[in-house]
């Protein structure tokens, strides 16, 4: 009863952020509203027992996805006069888009249906809390059972990392760094020099 | 109403409380406080002179590289937390597993730290 509640408010609260996302007309504001429909899609997953993953959305997308979403908001320099100017121009464009996609999106819904074999495909089912906790049952198969899908995640980690240094980092010429190391070997001999100077005359 | 619904009503409750507080310290000024305003009150405040142009501008695209660099080594703290729950259980093949894992993501690390991207110039 109070899970039916919850999955209500969860659910329309995230169904309505996400309607927000797309109908908001501040970028800024859409991505306010994309964090409250994840802050909602974890409190579904903690709904059906998934801890761990709800725990992982918030740390992972509220806390530096969106972030990151905000810094391309930010980026894209977004001039709405220019916007509104070629909306008529591209009207029929994306009017053709946006039917394809509805058309397919209904294919979709009409004619799914789940593999039979595929309900009996999970060897182990998620054990009860009781069991274990949640991020346990997790942590026994990740690391072991599947070691290759593990070892494939760090790899397209490391692309990414690599990637975005590649594409983003720019060498600036003339800037001056601090060097501590030669900061610090200086000494009296190599940094004071003593010289006379004449009477009257200066250096 | 199983467990781990029961385990985080709690956090529900505070969420609540939060919320309303919040909302409250929200909605009280436009009932209660005294309003009067005028043209300087509401202008955008910045540092005492007059905002030089828009909030919104192009800046560097360091930020976003920090930004990225920061979500990889998140996510790779991500994977340590169940792999320390477990560990005594995993025995030896999860043990490397991970610091293969560690070991992949080290090298891109130590290219990050060589290129000079951790360098704020």
């Amino acid at each position: 009863m109070v899970t039916a509640a919850f999955f209500y408010l969860f659910s329309g609260i995230a169904i309505a952020s996400a309607f927000m996302v797309i109908a908001a007309k501040n970028p800024v504001h859409s991505v306010l509203f994309l964090i409250l429909a994840f802050v909602n899609a974890a409190g579904l997953f903690l709904l059906i027992g998934a801890e761990f993953l709800a725990m992982l959305l918030i740390v992972v997308y509220v806390g530096a996805v969106s972030v990151l979403f905000l810094f391309v908001v930010m980026m894209l320099d977004v001039d709405f006069a220019a916007l509104r100017q070629g909306f008529l121009q591209y009207l029929p464009v994306g009017a053709v888009i946006g039917v394809i996609f509805l058309v397919e999106l209904l294919l979709i819904l009409g004619t799914w249906s789940i593999d039979p074999n595929l309900v009996r495909t999970p060897a182990v089912g998620i054990p009860t809390q009781a069991v274990m906790t949640n991020t346990e049952a997790l942590g026994v198969v990740i690391y072991t059972r599947y070691a290759f899908l593990f070892q494939i995640a760090g790899l397209i980690l490391l692309v990414a990392m690599i990637g975005a240094i590649v594409l983003t980092l720019r060498e600036r010429t003339g800037v001056r760094r601090q060097n501590i190391a030669a900061q610090t070997l200086r000494t009296t001999a190599t940094a004071i020099e003593v010289r006379k100077v004449p009477s009257r005359e200066g250096v | 109403m199983n467990s781990i619904v029961a385990d985080y009503l709690p956090l529900a409750i505070f969420l609540g409380v939060a919320l309303f507080i919040g909302a409250a310290l929200m909605i009280a000024p436009f009932l209660v406080a005294y309003r009067r305003p005028d043209n300087e009150k509401l202008s955008a405040y910045e540092c005492g002179f007059n905002a030089f142009d828009d909030a919104r501008m192009k800046f560097d695209v360091k930020f976003y590289l920090v930004a990225i660099l920061f979500i990889i080594f998140d996510l790779e703290v991500a994977f340590l937390f169940p792999w320390a729950l477990v560990f005594g259980d995993l025995g030896w093949f999860g043990f490397w597993s991970m610091m293969l894992f560690l070991g992949v993501l080290t090298v891109g690390f130590v290219y990050e730290w060589k290129k000079g991207a951790l360098e704020w110039d």
